[in-house]
C-alpha cells in the first residue's frame, strides 16, 4: 500500500474526472456546439456586414464563452455530490484543496479547452485577421481557466440547491467581468494597431491570482455546503 | 507510534434545521468495541454519525479522537476512519476494480489491481470485477461499497445502515468482517433497522429519542 | 468561560432585539429631519448652475446613493465575515439586512444617474464608467440576495453569502479598475463637476443629505435586523413570551 503525494492525487483527480467524462462523452460536446451555436447566431442577428462583424469578433466570442462555462459550472461538483463521492473526498486525510484544483483543471480540459482550440474557426466567420485570431486564443487560453476557478466557488455554494444552474451564472457572471474586459480587449488592442501585451499579462496575473486562491475559497465553500 | 486508540464524544448537542435533535450526549469508544445507535427515523442518527465525521460542526460539545478535538480536520484522525453513508459513492460509468482504486485513491493511497481483485472476490463478485457497476444490483454495487472498508487501515469504522439492500449471504458476511476488524483492534459504529449480531461481541447500545 | 460563550451565542439576539428597538427613533428622527434641511437647501438655496442649469440638482440624491451603495457592501462584507470567522449569529443576520439596502441605493443611484443623464447627454443611459460599475454592483448584491434566498436552512445560507460577499469584496477593486480601463479606452463620457466651483450650499446640502443617508440606513437596518431576530428565533421562549410576538 503505497501513500500518494500532493501531485500524483492531483493527477489521480484529473484523471478520473478526464476518464468519467470519456464515458459519458455527450456532455462535453453539448459545450462545444452551444458555443458555436451562439456565436453563429450573432452574425444572424445584426446582418452580415463584415467590417460590423469584424469590430465586434472578440466581444461575441468571449460572451459566448463565458456563457459556455456558466452551461457547464453546475456538472462540476453536481455528480459526486449526488452519489456520495464528495463527503468521501471530504473525509480524506488529503488536502481537499488540491482535489478541488484536480477537479477544477479537469473541468477546464473538458469546457474550456475545447472553446480555446474551436475559436479560430469561428473567428473565420467574423472576418478576423490571422493576427487577431492568435491572440483571440492566446487570450482566451489564460481566461478560460480563471472562468473554471471563479465559477468552481459558485459552483460549490450553490452545491443541491433548487435551482442552482441559473442561480450560479448570477453569482459567477458579475465576477467574471473583468476576464471579459481584458480579454476582449486583447483582441481589440490587435486591430487597432496597439499591442496586445498588457491585456495578456493582465490576464496572466489574473490566472496566477485566482490558481493561488480560489481552490482554497471553493473547498472551504463545499464545507458549508456539505454541512 | 503504537497507542490506545479511542473515540470520545463529549456532552455533544445536534440541531437539524431549528429542530434540536440530542443535547448532552456523551459516550466512548475503545478498541475492540461495538456500538449500535438506536432510535426513531428522524432522531439524529444520521446526524450523529456525520458529527462523529466532522461534515456538522456540534452545536454544543466536542467529538475527541485519542484525546484529540477533530474539529480541526484533523488529517490523523481521517486516516484512521472510514465512512460509508447512505450514498455508496461509487461511480456508474467505472467498473468495480477502477471504483474500488478511485476511492483508495481518493482516501490517499494507491491499490493495485491483484489486491483489488482479491478484496472484490471476497466481497462475493468474483467475475464482476470488470463489470462497469451500472450493470450490477442494487445489493452488489453495495457490497462494492463496502469493499472500501477492506483497503486501507482504518481503526474506526462509521457505517450508516450498512446493511441496505444486502441478501442474507452478504449480511452474514458483513457480521465476519466486523468481528474480524474488532479483534484486530478496530471499533465500529453503525446503525441498522436488521439485527446485527458479531461472534463473541457484546453490542453496546446508544439510544436516541 | 463556557458560559460567557453560551451567553454570547444564544443571548445576543435577544438582548440586542431590546436594545435595537430602542435605538431605531434615535437615528429615524434625526434622519428625516436631515433629508428635509438637505433638500431645501439643494432646491431652494443653492444657485442655479451656470453649464447645467437646474437638472444639476439631481447630485443631490445621486451622489450620496452612489457613496452609500459602495460602503454599504464593503461593510455588510466585514459583517458577514465576522459571523463566518467567530460564528457570531447577529453578525451575519446585520449582513443579511444591510443587503437590500444597499442594493435600493444602487438601484437609485443607477436611476437618478439616468435622469441626470438624459439633459446632460441626451440620452437616458450612457456606458460612464461610474454608472456601470454602479450596475455590476448591483448585480453583486442581487446575487448576494438571491444565495441566500435559496438557501432554507439559513446557517448554510449566512455561511455561503458570507464566503460570496468577501469573493465579492476583493473582486470589487478589480471590477472598478478594469471598467474604468475600458472605459477610458472607449473614450466614454464621465460626469465632471470641478469641486472648487462648488458652491457652499451645494456642499452643505450635499453633505446633509449625505448624513440623513447614513442615518437611514442604520436605523433600517436595525428595524430589519430586529424582524430577522424574530424570525429566526421564533420557536425560542423569549420570542414566545414577547408581547408583541402574541
Amino acid at each position: 500500500m503505497n501513500k500518494l503525494s500532493l501531485f500524483g492525487l492531483l493527477g489521480l483527480v484529473i484523471r478520473r474526472d478526464l476518464l468519467l467524462a470519456m464515458r459519458r462523452r455527450a456532455d462535453v460536446l453539448t459545450t462545444l456546439i452551444f458555443f458555436v451555436m451562439v456565436v453563429s447566431l450573432f452574425p444572424l442577428g445584426v446582418g452580415p456586414e463584415p467590417d460590423m462583424l469584424r469590430k465586434m469578433a472578440a466581444g461575441v466570442l468571449w460572451v459566448a464563452a463565458l456563457l459556455a462555462s456558466m452551461l457547464s459550472l453546475p456538472r462540476m461538483f453536481s455528480a459526486d455530490y449526488l452519489d456520495g463521492t464528495l463527503e468521501q473526498m471530504m473525509l480524506a486525510p488529503q488536502s481537499l484543496t488540491m482535489m478541488v484544483l484536480g477537479k477544477i483543471i479537469a473541468h477546464w480540459m473538458l469546457s474550456g479547452l475545447p472553446l480555446v482550440l474551436i475559436a479560430p474557426v469561428l473567428g473565420l466567420q467574423f472576418d478576423m485577421s490571422v493576427q487577431a485570431l492568435w491572440v483571440l486564443m492566446l487570450a482566451l487560453l489564460l481566461g478560460t481557466p480563471v472562468l473554471s476557478m471563479i465559477g468552481a466557488i459558485g459552483a460549490a455554494l450553490t452545491l443541491g440547491l433548487r435551482g442552482g444552474g441559473v442561480l450560479v451564472s448570477l453569482l459567477v457572471l458579475p465576477l467574471c467581468i473583468p476576464v471579459l474586459i481584458f480579454g476582449a480587449g486583447a483582441v481589440e488592442a490587435v486591430n487597432s494597431g496597439m499591442d496586445a501585451i498588457s491585456n495578456l499579462s493582465l490576464l496572466g496575473a489574473f490566472l496566477l491570482f485566482a490558481l493561488v486562491f480560489t481552490p482554497f475559497v471553493a473547498a472551504q465553500a463545499l464545507r458549508i455546503s456539505m454541512e | 507510534m503504537q497507542q490506545a486508540f479511542k473515540l470520545e464524544v463529549v456532552d455533544l448537542a445536534c440541531e437539524r434545521g431549528d429542530l434540536r435533535l440530542f443535547s448532552g450526549l456523551s459516550f466512548e469508544l475503545a478498541a475492540g468495541e461495538l456500538m449500535q445507535v438506536q432510535g426513531e427515523n428522524g432522531s439524529g442518527k444520521t446526524t450523529l454519525l456525520r458529527t462523529l465525521c466532522g461534515f456538522v460542526q456540534p452545536i454544543e460539545g466536542k467529538v475527541l479522537w485519542s484525546g484529540q478535538d477533530i474539529g480541526e480536520w484533523d488529517d490523523n484522525y481521517h486516516a484512521q476512519m472510514c465512512y460509508l453513508g447512505h450514498l455508496n459513492a461509487i461511480k456508474d460509468e467505472l467498473s468495480a476494480i477502477e471504483n474500488l482504486q478511485m476511492s483508495a485513491g481518493l482516501a490517499g493511497f494507491s491499490v493495485s489491481e491483484s489486491d483489488a481483485i482479491t478484496v472484490l472476490r471476497r466481497m462475493g463478485l468474483r467475475r464482476k470485477e470488470h463489470l462497469p457497476v451500472r450493470v450490477l444490483s442494487q445489493g452488489q454495487r453495495r457490497r462494492v461499497a463496502l469493499s472500501r472498508l477492506l483497503v486501507g487501515d482504518s481503526k474506526l469504522w462509521i457505517l450508516d445502515e450498512p446493511l441496505t439492500a444486502l441478501d442474507v449471504g452478504a449480511v452474514g458476511l458483513m457480521q465476519e468482517l466486523i468481528g474480524e476488524h474488532l479483534s484486530n483492534g478496530g471499533m465500529v459504529i453503525f446503525t441498522t433497522h436488521q439485527p446485527l449480531q458479531v461472534a463473541g461481541v457484546q453490542t453496546r447500545q446508544l439510544a436516541l429519542s | 468561560m463556557r458560559l460567557a460563550i453560551n451567553w454570547f451565542k444564544y443571548s445576543a439576539p435577544s438582548t440586542f432585539y431590546g436594545l435595537a428597538g430602542k435605538l431605531i427613533p434615535f437615528f429615524a428622527w434625526p434622519a428625516a429631519i436631515l433629508f428635509a434641511v438637505g433638500l431645501y437647501i439643494g432646491f431652494f438655496v443653492a444657485p442655479t448652475d451656470a453649464v447645467q442649469s437646474e437638472a444639476y440638482r439631481i447630485m443631490f440624491i445621486h451622489v450620496p446613493a452612489s457613496i452609500l451603495s459602495m460602503f454599504i457592501y464593503l461593510i455588510m462584507a466585514g459583517y458577514a465575515a465576522l459571523g463566518l470567522i467567530f460564528k457570531t449569529r447577529l453578525s451575519s443576520m446585520m449582513a443579511s439586512a444591510l443587503a437590500p439596502t444597499g442594493a435600493l441605493f444602487a438601484f437609485i443611484s443607477l436611476w437618478t444617474g439616468a435622469l441626470w443623464g438624459k439633459p446632460m447627454w441626451g440620452a437616458w443611459w450612457v456606458w460612464d464608467a461610474r454608472l456601470t460599475s454602479e450596475l455590476i454592483l448591483l448585480f453583486l448584491y442581487l446575487g448576494f440576495i438571491a444565495l441566500q434566498a435559496s438557501i432554507e436552512d439559513p446557517r448554510r445560507a449566512d455561511r455561503a453569502s458570507a464566503l460570496l460577499a468577501i469573493v465579492g469584496s476583493v473582486n470589487v477593486p478589480i471590477i472598478y479598475y478594469s471598467v474604468q480601463w475600458w472605459n477610458t479606452l472607449h473614450q466614454g463620457s464621465t460626469i465632471k463637476f470641478s469641486g472648487t466651483s462648488m458652491h457652499v450650499a451645494m456642499q452643505q446640502s450635499m453633505f446633509t443629505i449625505l448624513v440623513a443617508c447614513w442615518l437611514y440606513v442604520i436605523a433600517i437596518s436595525l428595524a430589519r435586523v430586529r424582524s430577522i431576530i424574530l424570525e429566526r428565533e421564533s420557536n425560542t421562549q423569549w420570542v414566545k413570551e414577547l408581547a408583541e410576538a402574541k
